[in-house]
């Protein structure tokens, strides 16, 4: 089979993660224990969808989900966030061949590499993108965006760094080493 | 579990009527007009526009009350919190300072700031009546067919319409498997510490990822046999076709666009100031 930009597994994979990502963003708030912040698990979502199936998925499932989420609240879509989510998968998932999560691979080597790399896509989504675009697009006060990106970012960073390592790890035992057969001579 | 969302309403109106494509233009000029612009004047003008739309469309105020309320208290927060943490933003925007009252330390309140932040509140209620009724009169599966009219990668705007589709199955799968792990003793309230928290919606998270990863083997061999993604091009099975009337609505929506524009950029910055 050839392959393509688009294969079939990926546009399938970005809908069904889009579709998670948008559930758990709309009707699953954990209390984080800071007044009127909640704990997002779609970001979890969002880094272990990007880690299996790459860049392309991660950017469309956070566009898409995060679109999605602010047109069912009705207020429009707030662009610089969503442009952050999308950017946040984008990054994760273009290491996605290093964390070898498919492979039934991911060991303590890659665990770091993806918690490396996520906390360095939250840094740049939440701490670069979305405060500096929300000041350009929308003027907003410089302290309140930046306070609001790493709150965010924080928070964000915590959920993937416990339930999204979890996530990849359980479902990464689940899957047939690559190279655990050997013909027998 | 709030079921609080904005959803398709059928009811036979000239906003229904219109292509699904048409809807999604218009939607992205109003926003990147609304965005843009910090002059009152273009945003109240345009505010009146949504809701004559919004009136025409035959929505009821009830339908959607709740996402008002839910906004109000929303936008309340953001102009509150932009006040708290810059009292003077307007007049760095503007440039100049009339106070209207001295205030206590760094809280002033200026004629400056009060603009800046009348426009921050016009910007919610122009592009809000536009979002909604986006929402509300386009029917879910008419929305991939009407990206691929405007130009999107048929492959995307299918991932698009299968988001729509599992949206609800995955809803349902969530909820059942969060109460069956609640059965279990697992929780996910204050009730107990952060990392227990955290531990809990693992193990709902699991079974919902690997319901899903199975979903998706399902779904994509299916696509694989009908042989998705051989041919450039795609038929949809529900796609409204450009009318009169659409033409006739995005003329006069490019018309009004371009001069919101230009009459916004008219004085060479795109924030209107009336102090000068």
């Amino acid at each position: 089979m050839k392959s393509k930009i688009f294969s079939v597994r990926m546009v399938v994979a970005t809908g069904i993660g889009a579709a998670l990502f948008f559930v758990l963003m709309r009707f699953v708030a954990v209390p984080s224990g800071i007044p009127n912040t909640t704990l997002n698990l779609a970001y979890a979502i969002l880094a272990l969808f990007a880690g299996i199936f790459g860049p392309l998925a991660g950017l469309l499932i956070g566009l898409i989900g995060h679109v999605l989420t602010d047109l069912t609240w009705g207020y429009g879509i707030w662009w610089s966030w969503v442009i952050a989510s999308a950017v946040f998968g984008l990054i994760v998932g273009l290491f996605f061949k290093l964390y070898r999560i498919e492979d039934g691979e991911f060991g303590t080597k890659q665990l770091i590499i993806f918690n490396v790399v996520q906390i360095a896509a939250n840094l740049i989504a939440w701490v670069g993108i979305a405060p500096t675009l929300d000041i350009l697009m929308y003027k907003e006060p410089a302290e309140k965006v930046y306070l609001q990106g790493l709150v965010a970012g924080g928070l964000n960073t915590a959920v993937v760094l416990i339930v999204g390592s979890l996530l990849a790890l359980g479902y990464s035992k689940t899957r047939t080493k690559a190279g655990s057969l050997s013909v027998d001579k | 579990m709030s079921q609080m969302m904005l959803s398709y309403i059928d009811r036979p109106s000239p906003v229904h009527r219109l292509s699904g494509a048409t809807k999604f233009i218009i939607f992205f000029l109003w926003a990147i007009l609304a965005m843009t612009t910090f002059d009152a004047r273009i945003l109240l003008v345009m505010s009146l526009f949504g809701i004559t739309a919004f009136i025409i469309s035959g929505t009821k105020i009830a339908e959607v009350s709740f996402i008002f309320k839910l906004l109000l208290v929303f936008m309340a927060i953001n102009l509150l919190g932009i006040y708290a943490f810059a009292p003077e933003q307007g007049v760095e925007i503007y440039g100049s300072r009339h106070v209207i009252w001295d205030g206590i330390g760094r809280y002033t309140l200026t004629w400056e700031q009060l603009y800046y932040e009348t426009n921050v509140f016009l910007k919610y209620v122009v592009v809000v009546p536009v979002a909604i009724l986006l929402m509300v009169t386009t029917h879910p599966s008419e929305f991939a067919s009407s990206l691929n009219r405007i130009g999107v990668n048929y492959s995307i705007a299918y991932a698009i319409s299968l988001t729509l589709r599992y949206i609800p199955d995955v809803q349902r799968d969530y909820q059942d498997i969060s109460r069956a792990q609640q059965a279990r003793g697992i929780e996910l309230s204050k009730k107990v510490s952060l990392y227990k928290r955290l531990k809990g919606a693992v193990a709902i998270l699991m079974p919902l990822i690997f319901s899903s990863l199975e979903r998706i083997d399902t779904i994509s061999h299916a696509m694989e046999l009908r042989s998705f993604g051989k041919k450039k091009r795609r038929t949809w099975y529900s796609g409204k076709p450009f009318t009169r009337r659409d033409a006739v609505v995005l003329v006069v929506t490019l018309l009004l666009f371009a001069l919101g524009l230009y009459l916004t950029f008219r004085s060479g910055t795109r924030f209107h100031n009336p102090f000068t």
